[in-house]
């Protein structure tokens, strides 16, 4: 397959891939370089790496697990607000962390209307704070993206292999054997991999939610070695720490992942005579239903709490939302062009290492990228005054990771059923990309520019070391609120977020979705 | 890209030099340039003074900007780096890259401030906060806390300074047996933030009885909410004080503009801005006085630990907090 592939290809593949070393490693290296003496691993180093380890390879399975279940429901049912319910399950995981916990904490806290509602019972209270408390709160922010990378592998199957087991007579078991797991062979380990670099790296949800240092993750460690010890040194070594991970854990996810055998299809509509039956019909009313209240439950509480400081928002709040969306846009294109070149490459079978490639940004500790993005940028540019466009950059390269995820697999999939025939017309490569590749990826492609441009929305990513006095992203106005006690008007800002995030990712997948159902 | 880049820097340059009013950078934390922290008014009061831009460079908070500092080494472009706090200011000064600061005022402090280099802007006692319509019987120290069932929360020493401070506060109090103060507070504690404003969002959504945060958290309520339902328990012991500095740059091109917003920064123009808007004491008596609601907690006692000995003590304590808490 190899052989296939253009130059151009290879070229672009081949820099796509090497822009994201830079950035990953690259950074990594800078700060090293930057190091004075040896540093050393320490035993409260080992007990955080185990706790990492444990918590992050624990909520990716059940993040995954549970995303089965719900995607399945959603794939397979069409009801009035699906595509609302849809959009909204993807909100958790672009709010900013401290206001995505305090929602959450609104429903299971303390004070939260669980416990209120044992209360009134008479039952005792349940305590969020623990290590439940965290894996609780890393499937809240993950099942969504979770639930939503599934169901795009649900939707690339083509009609017609329902349509096929319907003639047939295949019952739900033999779907279930024969299409449905192995197009979850294709796509779960990837998604459970993600969750989990994801993890890997946070540290405000261990930290809020496991109520003491027990819950301490690398990256606090990493944190700490910033910014009291400024030991550079330290803070490379275990940012190396979370990389080598990344590729371990990478390698197995490879291991597993069956590569999907692809039939072609002529892209119409979907129906499934296998699921009508009542029991499956209650099923997935139950899955969206649970999964549907634990995730817009907390959210309706942070949009309550700041419906009320929306409309008096001060100006320098609208100013910071207008940059985001600029930024959000930038990042979404910058996203899309990036996991297209990968994309293209991998599926002709281009550079393993590649796959490998599109994780990093994942395990890359936030705050050893932004550092090292500094240290190379300072001696030759004002950092506050390219704060925006290496936001955009840096926002692009952490989505692209789930964007490869969801255009892979049906690039692939283009490649196997359409490729030989493309290559017997012998079509130039961009008139292939424009009449055979983009046309079949506009769902994938809308799903991953929105995916993108919301998660670019509402990460603070690298804005806060590099901002100047003004010029501040929504995310990081929303932190300064609450870091002057601004709480109510920090809530509303929030729900700008949110508002403007959904309506971004819902109108870049909508756009994908044009036609689909002619 | 680097044609790019050269080309901006041309840019820049070229503008820098057409400029004739010197820039003054100062370095400083996020919340001080916000329209609603002290930022924006200092910048007014000053710029006429002196005929120059002030520039504010917000980098985080105090930690980051330290580490920023650090970062740049002698290359920095910061002229002045305004907020870092007591408890960092012993790492500040081994770096060698801060000048001595001229004579000073006289300060309004609860402590003599003796410090060669960095001039104090404002100060503060932790304390924990609480809403009085539901704590009634207000815990008077650490163990009287320990005896209640009351749940606070409060900030990681390892990523925040007022979670440093606290750290301290207790080793100074209690010395050898502060480990077993964490011990005894175990459960009250409800969760360890990474941030004060995380600590802070959690008390006042009502999830935690007691956030660790200022004596003059009550006042913000006071004055800007109008809102008197918030008090702060003051310890019979003492409340730990941090004191909030700044610094001049070996490496800064304008020493004498530097130097010039030292001294503003100790003059009522500066200091009349501060309290109402940091939420923090201003460090010299003002000629209009405090706010309202800025006398009512104030602590008997102030406990503070000399920069140098804080410092010597920091690893040894956060070893005992962490080995305490994490059982």
């Amino acid at each position: 397959m190899a052989r296939r592939a253009e130059p151009l290809i290879r070229v672009a593949g081949g820099a796509a891939g090497g822009l994201l070393a830079a950035l990953t490693l690259g950074t990594l290296a800078a700060v090293a370089a930057n190091a004075t003496g040896v540093a050393r691993l320490d035993p409260a180093d080992l007990a955080a790496l185990r706790f990492t380890l444990v918590q992050a390879g624990l909520s990716a399975l059940l993040s995954v697990a549970l995303a089965v279940p719900v995607a399945r429901a959603l794939a397979r049912r069409s009801f009035p607000g699906r595509g609302v319910l849809v959009a909204l399950m993807g909100a958790p995981f672009i709010l900013p962390v401290i206001v995505a916990i305090l929602g959450l904490l609104a429903i299971f806290g303390r004070g939260g209307m669980v416990n209120a509602a044992l209360g009134a019972l008479g039952l005792p209270g349940v305590t969020i704070y623990g290590f439940w408390g965290v894996i609780l709160g890393n499937v809240f922010f993950n099942l969504p993206l979770a639930v939503r990378l599934i169901l795009q592998g649900w939707l690339a199957i083509p009609a017609e292999r329902f349509r096929l087991a319907a003639a047939l007579g295949f019952g739900p078991r033999e779907v279930a054997r024969l299409i449905e797991r192995p197009m979850l062979r294709a796509v779960a380990p990837g998604a459970c991999l993600a969750i989990f670099l994801i993890c890997l790296t946070s540290f405000a949800i261990a930290l809020t939610l496991g109520g003491g240092p027990a819950a301490t993750t690398i990256e606090l460690s990493i944190y700490q070695a910033f910014r009291f010890d400024f030991d550079l040194g330290r803070a490379a070594l275990l940012a190396g720490l979370q990389f080598g991970l990344c590729a371990i854990a990478t390698l197995v996810a490879l291991k597993l992942t069956l590569p999907e055998a692809a039939l072609a299809g002529l892209d119409r509509p979907v129906r499934r005579w296998d699921a009508d039956a009542l029991a499956l019909r209650a099923l997935d009313a139950v899955a969206i239903g649970l999964a549907g209240l634990f995730l817009v439950l907390p959210l309706l509480a942070v949009a309550l709490s700041g419906a009320a400081a929306l409309p008096g928002l001060p100006a320098e709040v609208w100013t910071a939302a207008l940059r985001s969306l600029a930024v959000a846009l930038a990042s979404a294109a910058i996203c899309a062009v990036v996991a297209l070149a990968l994309g293209l490459a991998r599926s002709r079978g281009v550079g393993r290492w590649l796959d490998l490639a599109g994780m990093l940004p994942l395990a890359a500790s936030p705050l050893v990228l932004g550092t090292g993005l500094f240290i190379l940028i300072d001696p030759v540019a004002d950092p506050a005054a390219l704060a925006l466009p290496v936001t955009a950059l840096v926002n692009a390269l952490l989505a692209l990771p789930f964007a490869m995820r969801a255009l892979l697999p049906a690039l692939q999939q283009i490649e196997a059923t359409q490729g030989r025939l493309a290559d017997s017309l012998d079509l130039p490569a961009l008139a292939r990309l424009r009449l055979v590749t983009l046309p079949r990826l506009r769902r994938p492609l809308g799903f991953t520019l929105g995916l993108a441009a919301a998660l670019s929305m509402g990460d603070l990513g690298v804005i806060t070391l590099f901002a100047g006095s003004d010029g501040a992203t929504l995310p990081l106005e929303i932190y300064r609120l609450m870091g002057a006690y601004r709480m109510a008007e920090a809530d509303g800002a929030a729900l700008l977020l949110l508002i403007l995030s959904l309506a971004l990712f819902w109108i870049f997948d909508r756009g994908g979705r044009v036609n689909a159902e002619a | 890209m680097k044609a790019l880049i050269a080309a901006g820097l041309i840019a820049l340059a070229s503008t820098a030099a057409q400029a004739e009013t010197p820039t003054l950078t100062v370095y400083t934390y996020d919340s001080f340039v916000a329209s609603w922290g002290p930022g924006p008014a200092v910048k007014k009061a000053f710029e006429p003074i002196c005929h120059c831009h002030l520039n504010f460079v917000a980098t985080g908070d105090g930690a980051a900007l330290l580490s920023r500092v650090k970062l740049e080494g002698k290359h920095t472009k910061a002229d002045v780096v305004l907020g870092l706090d007591t408890s960092l200011t012993a790492d500040a000064a081994a770096t060698g890259l801060f000048a001595d600061h001229g004579p000073l005022p006289k300060l309004d402090l609860p402590i003599k401030w003796t410090d060669p280099v960095f001039v104090p802007f404002d100060y503060g006692w932790f304390a924990f906060v609480y809403d009085k319509t539901k704590v009634k019987d207000v815990p008077k120290s650490f163990p009287e806390l320990a005896k209640t069932n009351l749940k606070v929360v409060i900030e990681d020493p390892r990523s925040s300074t007022p979670g440093l401070g606290l750290l301290y506060w207790v080793k100074d109090v209690y010395g050898d047996k502060a480990g077993e103060i964490w011990k005894s507070l175990k459960h009250n504690i409800l969760t360890v933030t990474p941030s004060w404003d995380a600590a802070y969002g959690m008390f006042t959504k009502g999830e935690a009885d007691m956030v660790l945060s200022y004596t003059t958290s009550p006042a913000y309520h006071l004055i800007e909410e109008k809102d008197a339902t918030k008090g702060a328990a003051l310890f019979t012991k003492g409340n730990y004080m941090e004191v909030e500095v700044a610094a001049k740059l070996k490496s800064s091109k304008h020493q004498k503009l530097a130097d010039e917003f030292l001294s503003f920064m100790t003059t009522d123009a500066f200091q009349k801005i501060i309290p109402e808007t940091n939420w923090m004491y201003p460090v010299i008596k003002l000629k209009d006085g405090l706010p309202k609601g800025f006398d009512e907690y104030h602590p008997t006692k102030t406990l503070f630990l000399a920069p140098e000995k804080a410092k010597a003590l920091r690893d040894s304590a956060l070893a005992e907090w962490r080995d305490a808490l994490s059982r």
